[in-house]
C-alpha cells in the first residue's frame, strides 16, 4: 500500500518535473505566443463599447490642438473588431463618420460618410500604416489586438510601472505594415500593456506608446484612460484621452453598416 | 629695450626655444577640441533674418531636409519594365537609409481614382514585373498629367525619374549624420547600377549639398595644404639657397600653424570650409617675415660679418618692418569681424592670430634657431641686382608716359568693376569638376532646378484654410507662381482639393475645381488625411490648426538677384491681391541669396574702418601726413583695378569676395610702406623725387618682388580649390597683390616724380646722397 502510494507519488513527482522541464524547454517564441493568447483570452466577451474621446496633437515645439470624437466598437469573434468614429470637432467636420472593419492580415475595409456631400465613400487601400487623422497613431496602432497579427518572441522579465512585466517582441504578419517589430511590456498580473516601442522599416526606434490610468470595467476588462504616443524622430506626440466609456450598450452589426454611417450624428 | 630683447634671445637661445616649445605645446594641445562642421548652416549667424524665417517655417510645418536621386536610363524612357522595376526596388530599399522618414517616387505615388462610390488608393507602380504594356502606358499617362509629379518626380518627357527621401536630421551631430547618409546612398546606387545596368544615378538635395561642403573642405585640406607646403619649400629654396634657412622657416611655420589651430581649439572654434584654409594663409603670410630676416642675415654673412653679427644686423633691420606689416595685415583680417558669415569671421580672427604668432616666432624662435644651427657661409654670389636697377631706370625714363597710361588703364579697370554682380548660389560654389555640381547641372538640364522657395500663407483663424475665399486665393497664387518663367514646379494644397473634388464625383474631369463650401473642403481634407501613407501627413503643407499653408516652389538654378526679385514680386502680388494675408518666404536658396548683399554692406563698413586704421598707422609709421595721404592711392587702387579685372573675368561676386577688399588691403599696404619709407628717407636726406625713387627701387624693389611672388603663389594655391568661396577669394586676392606691385612699381614712382616737386633742402649734393644711400644697403 505504502509502497504503491509512494510509487505513485514518485511517478507524479517525476511527471511534474518533466512538465517543469518542458516549460523550461519552451522556446522564446512559444512563450511569447502563450503570453499573447493569454492576453487575448482575458479580453474576450465585452461585446461592444462606446467612448467619448479627445485626440490632442502636439508639434515638436509643443503647439497643440484638440479634436473631439466618439468611438463605437463592436467585438468580433475570430476577426478584427469593427469601429465607427464620429467626429465632433472641429466644427467643419462635425458629423463626418468613419467606419473601419479591421482584419488581422488582410487589408482593412474602410468607409467614410461626408455630411457636406451626403455620400458614403468606400476607401480601398492596403495602407494600415498611415496616420490616423494626422496624429502619431497609425491605423494599425488603434485596431484591436488579435493574436494572428504578429509572431511573437518572449524577451525577458522586467519591472514596468512598478509591476512585474513580460517583455515581448511582436513582428507584424501584415506585409504592408510600417514596422519591423514592436516591443511590448505587459504586466504579469492582468496582461495589460503598459508600454509599446515601435521600430520602423530600418529598425530604428520610431515611437513609444505608454498607457496610463487603467480602469476596470464589468469587473473584468481593463482600459487605459489615456494613451500617449511619442514620435522620437519628428518629436511630435499625440494623446488619446477617453472621457467616458461604457460597455454592452446594445450595439449590433446593424450599427456598423454603411447605412448606419449616414445615421450617425 | 630692443637690445635687451635681442640679447636675451641671442645669449640664451636654448631657453628661448624651450619656452617657445612649451608655449606651442600648451596651445597646440587645444587642437584636441577641434571638430569639423560641414553643413551649409555654418554660413549663417544665429540671428540671420532669413535663417530665422526658415527655422520658424520649419517649426510650423514639417522639415524639408532631403536626398534627391535622379535616375537616368540610357533608353531615355523611364516607363520601360526594367527602369520601373529599378525605381520600385530603389523606393522600397530607400526606407533603410539612415534617418529617413519618408520615400517618394512615381512607384509609390498614392494614386487615387474613383469607381462609383469607391475611392481607390494605390501605388502607381505596385509591381513592375506584373504590369503589361497597357498598364505601363496608363501609369505613364497618370504620371505625366499629375501636377504633383511632373518636373518633381518625373521629367515631362519621361527621360528621367526621381526618388526623393525626406529625413529627420539630428541637431547635434549633423556632419557625421550627413556622412553616414551620403555613404549609404552612394552604396545603394552602386548596388542598383550593378543590378540594373544602363542607368545613371545623380545625388542632390540638402544632404548632398551639405556633403559637398564637407567634401570641399576635406579636399582643400588634403590637396591645398600639402600643395602649399611644396610651393613654400620650392620658393624657399629658390630665394634662400640655404638648407638651414629653409629648415628654420619650416620650424617657424609649423610652430605658428600648430599654435594657431590649437588656440582655435581652446576657443572652441569649429573647422569649416573656410577655416580649413587658415594654415595655407598663415603659411603664406609667415613665410614673408622669415624670408626678410634670413635674406638680411645671408646678405650680412656674405659681407663677411660673423654669424652673431649677421643675426643682430638682420634683426635690427627687420624688427620694425616685420612688426608693422604684421599689424597692418592682422588689422585687415580682423575687419572680417564685420562679416555676416560666421565662418569668415573665424577665418579672419584665426589668420590674424596666426600672423601675430608668426611675427613673434620670427623674432624669437627664428634667430635662436639660426644661431644654433650650422650655417654654411655661402661664397659671395654674383650680384643679381642689375635687372632691378635697369627696371627702375626704365620707369624713371618713361614716367611721363607711364602716368597717363596707368591712369587710363586704371580708369578702364575701375569702370569694369560695374560689371560685377553680387551672386551667391550654393550649387555654383562647387566647380564643375565636383560630383555635386555635375549632379545639380544634370538635374537642372533634365528635370528641374535645385533652388527652392517656400511661401507660408498665414490665413488667420483655425480652419481658415477650408474657407472658399482662401482656397481661391491659394489657387490664384499657385497659378501665378506657375506662370513665372523662373519656376519649375509648385506644390500646393489647392491641387489636392481639386483632385479630391474630382475623385468624389466619379473622376469627372469637370469637377477638377475647388470645393465651394467650407465644410465640404474640411471633410475632403479629413478624408485625404485618413488615406495618407506611412511617414506622410498634411503638416508638410498645412499647419496643425489649419490656419496656414505652405506653397513650395522649385526653381531653376539662377543668381541671387533673380531669387530676391522673384521673392519681391511674389510679395507684391500677394500685397495687391490679399493685403490682409501675412505671407513669409524662406528657404536655403533665399538665405544664400540675401547673404551676399548683407555681407557686402557690412564688409564695406569693415573696409572703410580698415582703411582709416591702416592709414592712421601709416601716418604714424612714416611720421608724415603727406606720405599718409599719398599712400591712399597705392592702397586703394589695387582693389579697384583687381575688382575691375574680376568684372571682366567673371563678374560674379560671392560672399568670399566681399571680404577680399579689407583682407588684401592689410597685405598690400606692406609694399607701400616699404617703398614710401625708403623714398621718404632719401628725400629727407636731400634727394629729389627721381633719386629717391631710384633709391627706393634699389633698396626694396627686390624684396617687394620676392614677397609678392610668395604671396601670389600662396593665394594661387588657394585659387585651385574646387570650392568657389575659397578659390575666388584666393584668385582675386592674388590678382590684387600682383596689381599692387604693379601700382607700386609703375604708377607710384611716376606719380611721385610728377607731383612731389617740393624742393629739397640740400639739392646741391643730392647726387652724393644718392650714391651714399645706394651703397649703404
Amino acid at each position: 500500500m505504502i509502497r504503491t502510494k509512494s510509487c505513485k507519488l514518485l511517478i507524479s513527482a517525476l511527471l511534474s518535473l518533466l512538465m517543469v522541464a518542458q516549460v523550461q524547454a519552451q522556446s522564446a517564441e512559444e512563450k511569447g505566443l502563450a503570453i499573447a493568447k493569454e492576453r487575448k483570452s482575458r479580453d474576450l466577451g465585452w461585446q461592444d463599447s462606446q467612448a467619448d474621446a479627445s485626440m490632442i496633437l502636439r508639434t515638436a515645439n509643443r503647439q497643440e490642438i484638440e479634436r473631439r470624437m466618439r468611438l463605437l466598437t463592436l467585438e468580433m469573434q475570430d476577426d478584427g473588431d469593427k469601429g465607427l468614429t464620429i467626429f465632433d470637432q472641429p466644427a467643419d467636420v462635425k458629423g463626418t463618420a468613419f467606419l473601419n472593419y479591421s482584419h488581422a492580415v488582410e487589408p482593412d475595409e474602410q468607409w467614410m460618410y461626408l455630411p457636406a456631400l451626403k455620400r458614403v465613400k468606400r476607401i480601398a487601400s492596403k495602407n494600415k500604416s498611415g496616420p490616423f487623422m494626422g496624429s502619431e497613431f497609425a491605423f494599425e496602432d488603434l485596431s484591436s489586438f488579435e493574436v494572428e497579427k504578429f509572431s511573437y518572441k518572449y524577451l525577458r522579465d522586467e519591472k514596468c510601472d512598478d509591476q512585474d512585466c513580460f517583455v515581448v517582441e511582436q513582428i507584424p504578419a501584415y506585409e504592408h505594415s510600417g514596422y519591423t517589430r514592436l516591443v511590448t511590456w505587459l504586466d504579469k498580473a492582468h496582461y495589460r500593456a503598459h508600454k509599446v516601442e515601435f521600430y520602423d522599416r530600418k529598425n530604428s526606434l520610431l515611437k513609444t506608446l505608454t498607457m496610463h490610468d487603467y480602469q476596470l470595467y464589468l469587473d473584468k476588462y481593463w482600459r487605459p484612460m489615456k494613451l500617449s504616443m511619442q514620435n522620437h524622430q519628428t518629436r511630435k506626440s499625440t494623446d488619446l484621452v477617453t472621457h467616458e466609456l461604457s460597455f454592452r450598450t446594445g450595439l449590433t452589426e446593424d450599427d456598423f453598416s454603411q447605412a448606419a454611417l449616414k445615421r450617425a450624428r | 629695450m630692443r637690445a635687451i630683447w635681442l640679447n636675451s634671445i641671442l645669449l640664451r637661445p636654448w631657453l628661448t626655444l624651450l619656452i617657445s616649445l612649451l608655449l606651442v605645446l600648451a596651445s597646440g594641445f587645444g587642437a584636441k577640441n577641434l571638430y569639423f562642421r560641414g553643413d551649409y548652416r555654418v554660413f549663417f549667424a544665429p540671428d540671420n533674418p532669413q535663417k530665422l524665417a526658415y527655422e520658424e517655417m520649419q517649426r510650423v510645418f514639417s522639415k524639408t531636409d532631403n536626398v534627391n536621386i535622379t535616375i537616368a536610363p540610357d533608353s531615355n524612357n523611364v516607363f520601360s519594365p526594367d527602369t520601373l522595376a529599378l525605381i520600385r526596388e530603389y523606393t522600397d530599399l530607400a526606407w533603410q537609409i539612415p534617418y529617413s522618414t519618408r520615400v517618394d517616387s512615381i512607384a509609390n505615388f498614392q494614386h487615387t481614382s474613383a469607381e462609383e462610390d469607391e475611392l481607390l488608393v494605390e501605388d502607381l507602380i505596385p509591381d513592375a514585373a506584373s504590369m503589361d504594356a497597357q498598364q505601363i502606358a496608363d501609369a505613364r499617362k497618370v504620371a505625366l498629367s499629375e501636377p504633383n509629379l511632373v518636373k518633381k518626380m518625373i521629367a515631362p518627357d519621361a527621360k528621367v525619374g526621381v526618388i526623393n527621401i525626406m529625413l529627420q536630421l539630428p541637431e547635434d551631430d549633423l556632419t557625421s549624420a550627413v556622412k553616414e547618409i551620403s555613404t549609404y546612398v552612394r552604396d545603394l546606387s552602386q548596388r542598383m547600377s550593378e543590378k540594373y545596368p544602363g542607368h545613371a544615378f545623380y545625388h542632390t538635395g540638402v544632404v548632398f549639398l551639405n556633403d559637398a561642403f564637407a567634401t570641399a573642405a576635406e579636399e582643400d585640406s588634403k590637396t591645398l595644404v600639402p600643395g602649399m607646403f611644396i610651393a613654400i619649400l620650392l620658393m624657399l629654396w629658390l630665394l634662400l639657397r640655404s638648407f638651414t634657412g629653409m629648415l628654420a622657416t619650416l620650424v617657424v611655420i609649423v610652430a605658428t600653424i600648430g599654435a594657431t589651430m590649437g588656440v582655435a581649439g581652446w576657443l572652441n572654434i569649429f573647422m569649416s570650409t573656410a577655416t580649413v584654409n587658415v594654415p595655407t594663409l598663415v603659411m603664406t603670410l609667415a613665410v614673408a617675415d622669415c624670408v626678410h630676416v634670413i635674406s638680411s642675415m645671408l646678405f650680412a654673412l656674405r659681407q663677411g660679418k660673423t654669424k652673431i653679427e649677421a643675426i643682430r644686423y638682420a634683426m635690427e633691420l627687420n624688427l620694425m618692418p616685420v612688426f608693422i606689416t604684421s599689424v597692418t595685415t592682422a588689422i585687415g583680417f580682423l575687419t572680417l569681424n564685420f562679416s555676416d558669415v560666421p565662418i569668415l569671421v573665424h577665418l579672419g580672427n584665426l589668420t590674424a592670430l596666426g600672423i601675430m604668432l608668426a611675427c613673434v616666432f620670427s623674432i624669437t624662435v627664428l634667430p635662436a634657431l639660426l644661431l644654433l644651427l650650422p650655417m654654411r657661409v655661402a661664397a659671395k654670389q654674383k650680384s643679381q641686382s642689375g635687372w632691378m636697377e635697369s627696371f627702375s631706370e626704365w620707369v624713371i625714363h618713361n614716367h611721363r608716359r607711364l602716368l597717363p597710361l596707368t591712369i587710363i588703364l586704371t580708369l578702364g579697370a575701375v569702370a569694369a568693376t560695374l560689371k560685377n554682380e553680387i551672386n551667391d548660389e550654393a550649387s555654383e560654389y562647387f566647380s564643375k569638376a565636383t560630383e555635386f555640381r555635375q549632379a545639380a547641372d544634370f538635374q537642372q538640364d533634365n528635370i528641374s532646378g535645385m533652388a527652392t522657395v517656400d511661401f507660408a500663407l498665414y490665413l488667420g483663424t483655425p480652419s481658415a484654410l477650408n474657407k472658399p475665399d482662401n482656397l481661391q486665393l491659394i489657387q490664384d497664387f499657385t497659378n501665378w507662381l506657375r506662370s513665372q518663367p523662373e519656376v519649375d514646379h509648385v506644390s500646393s494644397i489647392s491641387d489636392t482639393f481639386k483632385r479630391l473634388n474630382k475623385n468624389m464625383h466619379g473622376d469627372d474631369d469637370s469637377y477638377y475645381r475647388l470645393p465651394q463650401q467650407q465644410d465640404l473642403a474640411a471633410q475632403y481634407l479629413l478624408l485625404y488625411e485618413m488615406s495618407l501613407p506611412f511617414g506622410l501627413d498634411l503638416n508638410n503643407q498645412v499647419n496643425l490648426d489649419k490656419s496656414a499653408t505652405r506653397v513650395m516652389v522649385t526653381m531653376k538654378n539662377l543668381g541671387s538677384k533673380e531669387y530676391t526679385a522673384f521673392e519681391n514680386r511674389a510679395q507684391a502680388w500677394m500685397q495687391q491681391r490679399a493685403p490682409a494675408i501675412n505671407m513669409t518666404a524662406a528657404s536655403p536658396t533665399l538665405m544664400f541669396a540675401h547673404i551676399g548683399e548683407t555681407n557686402m554692406d557690412s564688409m564695406i563698413r569693415g573696409t572703410v574702418l580698415a582703411l582709416v586704421l591702416i592709414s592712421a598707422l601709416l601716418v604714424v609709421a612714416l611720421r608724415s601726413w603727406k606720405m599718409g595721404a599719398i599712400s591712399l592711392l597705392p592702397n586703394l587702387l589695387p582693389a579697384g583695378i583687381g575688382f575691375g579685372i574680376w568684372g571682366l573675368y567673371s563678374g560674379q561676386i560671392n560672399m568670399g569676395l566681399s571680404v577680399v577688399m579689407s583682407m588684401s588691403l592689410g597685405i598690400i599696404v606692406d609694399d607701400t610702406v616699404h617703398f614710401l619709407a625708403k623714398y621718404q628717407r632719401a628725400r629727407k636726406d636731400g634727394a629729389d623725387a627721381t633719386q629717391a625713387v631710384r633709391y627706393a627701387f634699389s633698396s626694396v624693389g627686390r624684396a617687394l618682388f620676392i614677397t609678392t611672388a610668395v604671396l601670389v603663389a600662396g593665394f594661387g594655391v588657394l585659387a585651385m580649390s574646387n570650392f568657389a568661396v575659397n578659390s575666388n577669394m584666393g584668385m582675386l586676392t592674388g590678382i590684387i597683390i600682383l596689381v599692387a606691385l604693379a601700382v607700386d612699381f609703375l604708377f607710384l614712382p611716376a606719380f611721385l616724380m610728377v607731383f612731389d616737386k617740393q624742393k629739397t633742402n640740400t639739392e646741391d649734393n643730392a647726387d652724393d646722397t644718392d650714391k651714399k644711400l645706394q651703397t649703404a644697403h
